[in-house]
Parts: structure tokens; sequence; C-alpha cells
């Protein structure tokens, strides 16, 4: 068999070459490599974002603001998807996504070199491509398989057709299939917690021999990954296990068909497409001189139609360059302005199903909210990260990266599952009884690249010399609490509420109690009077953190617990007739 | 149908009976009839006592730094009234100090110790020729946070201390078999050591009154020790008889009067400048709740350990001095 690794075409042994057998001009041979650098060197660089997407503590002064060194959200900053979805969503560019112009014109001149070169999802699949290619992928089937297959690989215009209008209607559920966003999301909430577990089992074991050598060194291992690539300590994720098995799913397509994603799903892949018929730099064919070996197409990784006698598809190219790479005929030539005889440069898309596909996601936003979840029974579990705009705006800009989720320091944010209905799928929401909201942390915020989580500073969060950002309000089960309906003394809450003054406040009692041993012959039980302190929350200084709920004592369903009600983002969703102003601006 | 040849046979009744053989083996050795009972252990109470034998007539028992607006004066000369920092830490000894790191706060808040009476104490073990000075607590808020923030990480570091913070191989379960705390996680660092200086901050604390000294090892336990404020000074006795450092020097420095433990807001808090250092931690924390207006009887965990004998409430009746 020729060649079956792709991008590990060498032309160092020419005798295997079929054909004439010339080498590729020199300047492609070493391109390539530049190219398999290039991808290395941006995955490494995305995954140290990820391991730094986090606070670890630092050496700073203690009233230094607690703040990432690092933009560690960067590779969204520069996805023009997510800046032209919010862009339809909001009329407006949020911040540094004004980055993703760069991207734009970097594919306006080279194509959609971005999924060949940069893209981690892309290099991703490129690699378990490569290392796991399954039998239906050698030799004939092998170039079967990267021949374009129009079908397929028209979906992913129409699901980028489709996220488009829905952006216009407000929701970018698109982020739902932006590479990075997958990619952020499913390594950062179930891979590294699943990685994290097993390393943990390993070092409850290694603690178990009893050795000390082997025990010193796991801890030592765990203190450097502690410190390196995850927390001191373990995180869990809401329903992760499905962004999980998704992932693994669509590596595992690999072995079916090649880079699945970015030739099927790839909304990404299908915006720098349709921009890609603009660039400078592309393929010229002279079809006379192909053999048919297929060289080309045992490494393509778009399914681009490289070979001679069709015409290239350069939205569809990834320009990684094997082919020219691979050809022993001189048939390709990537060059500057070339002529564009031998090529398509626009997607072949059916107008009519574009436009079928683009009403249907224009239609599906109205049709997940005639559901009941935003306006008639909003669920009281959808607690908004602090700084966190008004909830359809929110919607409007949260692209489920899962970037605040990966930050948080205290594991407080999670994918939604259906909390937030079905359009809120994996937008983050509070889950205090995993992790409450830290009172001086505004990480989320900062991480946050749509501004659906806004970048606010400790003093607006915590209040001071204004009025504090809330995010709930929390509420007494006083059948289950301590005090209130056990006569126990306990106000741990209490001792956690951060604000100042404390929104718990307790109320001194002595209450009867029933000692918990039967009386003498059988009677009834001995009364005694106990002193305990009863806790109350006050609304009007409750900012729904979550301390309280996360530390009561009463294990199964905590005796207080915090809802969305009076958040500071809503006109709303308050309480208090002091809260409601209709008028306030923003 | 081909008969079987006596030798296939043989094999396999054999491998048939192996599996059946070895089934049985794994139930019996493996067997479990239910219900065992907790049988009561036998064990001896795991505690740490790491106070110092001899106490030489001459030396104060217990020693209060006032009125010096330098923390590090103030601990230099409550440390040098019990005999200075040489007396209880000898040449190559490891040792951990304890601040309370448990809060999201920053110094002027007096949430947790103050930096400089922390940074000033691992200077002096150092001066005393400690090897390594280890700084750790087991945070309440988020770790990073409080270490940052309280500005102890940073000070100690400088000062050239080891830095520890608590992640969950950190903690092994031990058998404490105190009245309430029988088993629990106990935070390692703070016992493979060869002395241990407490170095707690005085504070208030809403269902406890007052907390220095004995609370601080709330500090050394893993687990759920929300479930402890059911019974928190029969914990915090338990505690105490648990751990009994080298010595206790509780940093009153700037003094959380109300709204304790956490406090928030700078007006809860009240510059006292006074150090106090003490090998009795009982004794320590019955002088310091004088800080907040209250005396020892009124704090129930206080009279528990006196009566345990951990200590004396009595702090007079030690050889005391103010300096
Ligand atoms: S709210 Fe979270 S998931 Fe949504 S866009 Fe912002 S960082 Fe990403
Ligand atoms: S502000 Fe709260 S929710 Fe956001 S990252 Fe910090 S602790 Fe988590
Ligand atoms: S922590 Fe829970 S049980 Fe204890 S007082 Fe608060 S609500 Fe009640």
């Amino acid at each position: 068999m020729a060649v079956a690794v792709p991008g590990a075409a060498t032309p160092k042994k020419q005798k295997g070459r079929p054909g004439s057998g010339i080498p590729a001009r020199l300047s492609i041979r070493i391109l390539v490599w530049v190219r398999r650098v290039s991808q290395a060197g941006f995955l490494g660089l995305f995954l140290y974002f990820l391991f730094q997407t986090g606070f670890r503590g630092s050496f700073a002064s203690a009233e230094t603001a607690v703040r990432l060194p690092l933009p560690v959200e960067g590779f969204l900053l520069a996805d023009p998807f997510v800046a032209a979805m919010t862009l339809l969503s909001t009329h407006t560019i949020y911040r540094g996504l004004v980055w993703s112009i760069g991207l734009l014109a970097l594919t306006l001149v080279v194509g959609r070199v971005f999924c060949g070169w940069i893209c981690p999802f892309g290099t991703l699949h490129h690699f378990f491509g490569w290392i796991f290619p399954s039998r239906y992928l050698r030799g004939n089937k092998r170039v079967e398989s990267n021949k374009t297959a129009p079908g397929r690989q028209r979906v992913k215009y129409y699901l980028l057709y489709a996220f488009l209008a829905a952006s216009l209607m407000g929701s970018v559920i698109g982020g739902l299939f932006d590479p990075i966003c997958v990619a952020v999301r499913a390594i950062g909430l179930a891979v590294i917690p699943a990685v994290q577990y097993v390393t943990g089992v390993a070092s409850t074991l290694s603690g178990a021999t009893g050795m000390r050598p082997v025990q010193g060194a796991a801890d030592s291992a765990q203190d450097f990954l502690a410190q390196t690539v995850w927390q001191s300590k373990q995180f869990y994720f809401h329903h992760t296990w499905f962004i999980g098995i998704l992932f693994v799913a669509i590596l595992f397509m690999n072995r079916i068909i090649p880079r699945f994603w970015c030739r099927v799903l790839c909304p990404l892949g299908a915006f720098l497409g349709v921009f890609a018929r603009f660039a400078l730099f592309g393929m010229e064919k002279d079809h006379a001189k192909c053999t048919d070996c297929n060289l080309c197409l045992v490494n393509c990784q778009g399914a681009d139609s490289p070979q001679g006698g069709v015409k290239w598809r350069q939205d569809e190219c990834h320009m990684c360059m094997n082919c020219e790479n691979a050809c022993p005929e001189d048939v390709i030539k990537f060059k500057f302005l070339p002529n564009r005889k031998s090529a398509l440069t626009v997607p072949d898309t059916g107008r009519r199903t574009a436009i079928a596909t683009a009403a249907a996601g224009a239609v599906m936003i109205p049709a997940a909210r005639i559901a009941d979840v935003i306006d008639a029974n909003y669920d009281h579990k959808v607690i908004r990260p602090p700084g966190s705009v008004e909830e359809r705006e929110f919607l409007e800009r949260c692209i489920r990266c899962a970037e605040c989720m990966k930050v948080c320091p205290n594991n407080a944010l999670h994918p939604a599952f259906f909390e937030a209905g079905i359009e809120g799928i994996w937008t983050p929401i509070l889950i205090p009884r995993i992790g409450y909201c830290e009172h001086s942390c505004v990480l989320c915020g900062q991480v946050c690249p749509t501004g659906a989580i806004q970048k606010i500073t400790e003093e607006q969060k915590m209040g001071i010399g204004q009025k504090p950002v809330s995010i709930g309000t929390a509420f007494y089960d006083q059948g289950r609490c301590l005090p209130w309906g056990m006569a126990t003394p306990c106000i741990v809450c209490e001792e956690f509420c951060p604000t100042s003054p404390k929104a718990i406040w307790v109320e001194e009692v002595d209450i009867p109690k029933r000692l918990p041993i039967a009386g003498d012959n059988g009677k009834e039980p001995e009364m005694t009077t106990v002193h305990v302190q009863r806790p109350h929350v006050d609304p009007s200084l409750c900012i729904g953190c979550g301390a309280c709920e996360k530390v009561c004592p009463v294990q199964d369903k905590p005796a207080v617990y915090v809802t969305n009600v009076g958040e500071s983002r809503s006109k709303t969703n308050v309480i208090l007739l002091e809260d409601t102003n209709y008028n306030r601006p923003g | 149908m081909r008969d079987l040849s006596r030798r296939e046979l043989l094999q396999r009744v054999g491998a048939a009976g192996i599996v059946l053989g070895g089934a049985a083996a794994v139930a019996r050795l493996r067997y479990d009839p239910g219900l065992v009972s907790a049988a009561a252990s036998k064990e001896r109470p795991q505690t740490r006592d790491y106070r110092l034998r001899e106490a030489p007539a001459e030396l104060a028992q217990l020693a209060v730094a006032k009125n010096d607006p330098e923390p590090e004066a103030l601990v230099r000369k409550a440390v040098e009234a019990l005999g200075g920092m040489k007396r209880f830490i000898s040449r190559g000894d490891i040792v951990v100090v304890k601040p309370n790191i448990g809060w999201d706060r920053t110094p002027i808040q007096a949430a947790n110790t103050n930096p400089r009476v922390v940074a000033e104490v691992v200077k002096l073990a150092f001066d005393a020729g400690a090897k390594r000075v280890v700084v750790t607590d087991a945070s309440c808020n988020e770790p990073g946070r409080c270490f940052q923030r309280s500005g102890i990480w940073k000070a100690t570091y400088d000062v050239g201390a080891e830095v520890v913070l608590p992640a969950a191989h950190r903690f092994r379960g031990m058998r404490l078999k105190g009245e309430v705390l029988d088993e629990w996680p106990v935070y390692t660092p703070l016992i493979n050591a060869d002395k241990v200086i407490n170095v707690p901050v005085a504070k208030h604390h809403n269902l406890s009154r007052y907390t220095a000294a004995m609370k601080n090892w709330y500090g050394s336990l893993g687990g759920r020790r929300n479930r402890l404020h059911q019974n928190i000074d029969v914990s915090i006795a338990d505690l105490a008889t648990f751990m009994q450092p080298t010595l206790t020097i509780v940093d009153g420095f700037r003094v959380l009067m109300r709204n304790g433990p956490q406090g928030g807001n700078v007006a809860d808090a009240k510059e006292m400048r006074t150090v106090i250092a003490s090998v009795d931690q009982v004794a320590a924390d019955a002088y310091g709740c004088q800080l907040i207006g209250r005396t020892a009887e009124e704090i129930p965990y206080i009279r528990m350990a006196h009566e345990r004998g951990l200590g004396t409430m009595q702090w007079k009746d030690l050889r005391w001095v103010e300096v």
C-alpha cells in the first residue's frame, strides 16, 4: 500500500513514487512542515489557555484585583462566526471580538487556512484520523472517502444559514456547533475532570500501598498537575456525560470519514468557506498531466477534489497543501492569483434548500419560546452568573463556550441541560449545592467573550458605594432547618454569609426540645428547653451567592436554598417593591 | 456425532472444575454475612501533642505584648517574654505555622491572621534554626483566593516559608475518638511536623461568641465540617484535645468585634495592638476573649477544655507578664 498516512506523505523515497515521480517544489515541502508545526503550536496554545482558565492563587499582594494574566478566551475572540452571530443578534461587536476581523482578513488572502493550520479542533480531527484509521480507511477506500461528497458536505452550510437566521431572531444558539466552543466545552468540562478523577483514584490507590516513596511520588504528581492542568479540587459538571459522549462520537467519526466534523458539520468552516471565494491565493491544476494515481486524494483533508479532471472546490479546501506535496506529476500548483479555470469558488448549496434551512433556523427561536420557559414559567433554577445581562439579551449573547464554567474557581457554574429551555441548553447556570459564587470574584465576566456576562469590577459586584449585584435570593425551608425544625444549634449559613451587614440575621430563642431517650417505664421522653439562634433572610441584603446553600449541613436537600428571584439583571423577576422600577435605565 | 476422546473429556471436565473451584474459593474467602457489627475499635485515640516537656520555673507561660504600632514588634516582645523562640525550636526542626487563612478577606478586615504577624513568626522560627517552615491552613472560602487576599501567601513566601495550599490528597482519615469527633479526614501537613505554632486571629464568632486558638484547629479538618456547628463547643474541645501546639501566638492587632467570623466591613474591626503568646492554648483563649469584652466563663468550650485538663482558664494562676 502506497501511503496510508495523511499528512505524513514524505517525498523522500523517490523510487516509491508512481508516475514520473517529480518531487514537489521545495517551498511546498517546507510549507507542509510549517503547517504541521503551526497545527501543533496552536493546539498546544489552545490547551495551555484552557489549562490557565482557572484561578490558582498568586503572589500578588492582598489588594491586587484577581484577574487572569492571559487572554485565555483568545481563540473565541478571533472567531468570526461568533462575531457574526452576535453582530446579527445584538447589532454590535463586543470588545475583543474585533480580533475576528484578523481571521477574516487572513481568509480573504489565503482561504480556509484557519481550518488546516490553526483550528485546534480541526487539528484534533486531523490527528485522530491519522492515528486511528479503521480498515475502511486504507487504500482505495481512503481515496473514496476523501472524494468530495456534495450531499453531506452541504450540511454545514445549511447549519450556518440556520444559525445565522436564528441569531437574527435573537438567539446565538449556533454556539452549540462552533468548533472552539465545542472544544472548550468538551475538553474543559468533560475530558479534564475525567482525567483528574482517574488520577485521583490512582493517587488514592498509591496511598493505600503504604509505601512512602510511592505515596510521595503520587502526591508530587498531584501537586504538579493541580498547579498546571487542573485545580486542587475535583470539579464536577452537571450532565457533562452528554457533552463527553458527543465529543467521543465526533472523534470516532474520523475512523469512517476523515475530518467528518470539519467537512460536514462545522459552521465556522462553512463561514470561512463562504469568504474563501475572495481569496487571493489558491490552486491551479494542469488536468492533462494527471495520471489518476490518486495520491493527492489519499492525503486530502478537506475533500475538495484536488485531483485532475475535476474542479477544485475552493470553499472546501483547508489549504493543507498535502495534495501538491504528494502529486508526482506537477498537476497541482498553489499560487497567488491563480486562474480560476480549474476551480469552483462558491459553495454549491441549492438556493431553495439554503433559504428553507435559514427559515427553519429563524422559526426555531419563536417555536422554542412559545414553550413556557421564558415568559410564563421561568425556571427558578436558572441562576445566571453575576454580571449577566437580562435573559433575552443573554440568549442574544451566550454562545455556550463554557469559558465561564471552566474559570469559576468554586465549580459553581454548570452547563444547563433543559432548565433554561431547549434554547438555553449548555448556557451557564449556578448550582449552589456544588459551588457558591465567591464574594469578591468576577472572573466569569472577565473571560466571557461576548458580554453575556459583563466585565464588572469587585466594587460593582460587592456593592462598595453602590447596590451590589444580586443573582437571586435565599429561602429557608423551616421544616428542615435545624434550629427551626429540630431545636438544634447550627447557623453555618449565617457564618458563611459574606455581606456586611449579613443578609442572614438570627433570632435568639429558647424553645422546648424532647430528649431523644424514652422516659422511665416507657413514659413519654422528658422535655427540656434549649437556646438556639434561628436564621432569617433579609431579602434586601441577600445577593443570592449561594454560600448558605452550599454549606448547610442538611445534606441531601438543603434547608436554605437560592432561586433566581431578585436578580439585579431583571426588572420583572423581583420580590420587593423597592426593586421594581420599570423606568430604571438599562 | 463423534465420540469424545478420553483426553478431551478430561480436559473439558477439568476446565469446568477449575472455574467452579475458583468461584467457590472466591466466595469462601470473600463471604460477607452482612450486618457486621461495628466493633468498637480498641485503638487509642490519635492525638498530636507538640508541647515542650520542661517548663523552667523562671520563664513566663503567658505573655501579652501591647501598644506597639508595629505588629512585628509585638510578636517579638511576646515571644521574648516566654524565653525566646530558641526555647521552642531546635536546630533542623520542621516547623508548621498554622495561621487562620479561612476567608477571602483582606488584612484590614481582620478575618484572617495579620500577614505581618505570621511573617514575623516565620522569621523567628528560621532565626531559631528551623530547617523548613511550612505555612498552611484548610480554608473555608476558595483557598487560592484566601491565601492571596489574606496577604499571608506573599508575606510568608517572601521570608522563605513553604506555603502549602489544601488539596484533596492532603487529607487522611484518622480516629480522633473525641466526644463528637470520631473519625475525620485530617489535614496531613499539620500532623507531619516536629513543632507546630498556632497563629490564630482573635475575633468575634456569632455562634461560639469568641474564637482564636482552639477554634483554629477547625482548619486541620477536611470533610463536611459544617456539621460540627451542631455541637460546636464540644467539637472545639475535641479538636484541642487532638492538637496541642508547641506555642500559641494570638494575633490581636486588629480584632473583629462583630459580624464574625467573616466580617467584611472595615468598621467591624478595631485596632487593639495586642499579641498574646502562650504555651497553654486554653489560657490564651481565656485571656483573649477579654479583647471583645467576654469572660472565659461565658464561653463553654473554654470551660470544657479546662475541665478536660488541656490547660487552665484561670490564666492569672499562670506565670504571666505584660510587656
Ligand atoms: S456566558 Fe459563559 S458560556 Fe456563555 S458566552 Fe459567556 S463565557 Fe461563554
Ligand atoms: S463570580 Fe462567582 S460564578 Fe463567576 S467565576 Fe467567580 S465564583 Fe464563579
Ligand atoms: S445551615 Fe442549614 S440547617 Fe443550619 S441554620 Fe442554616 S439553613 Fe438551618
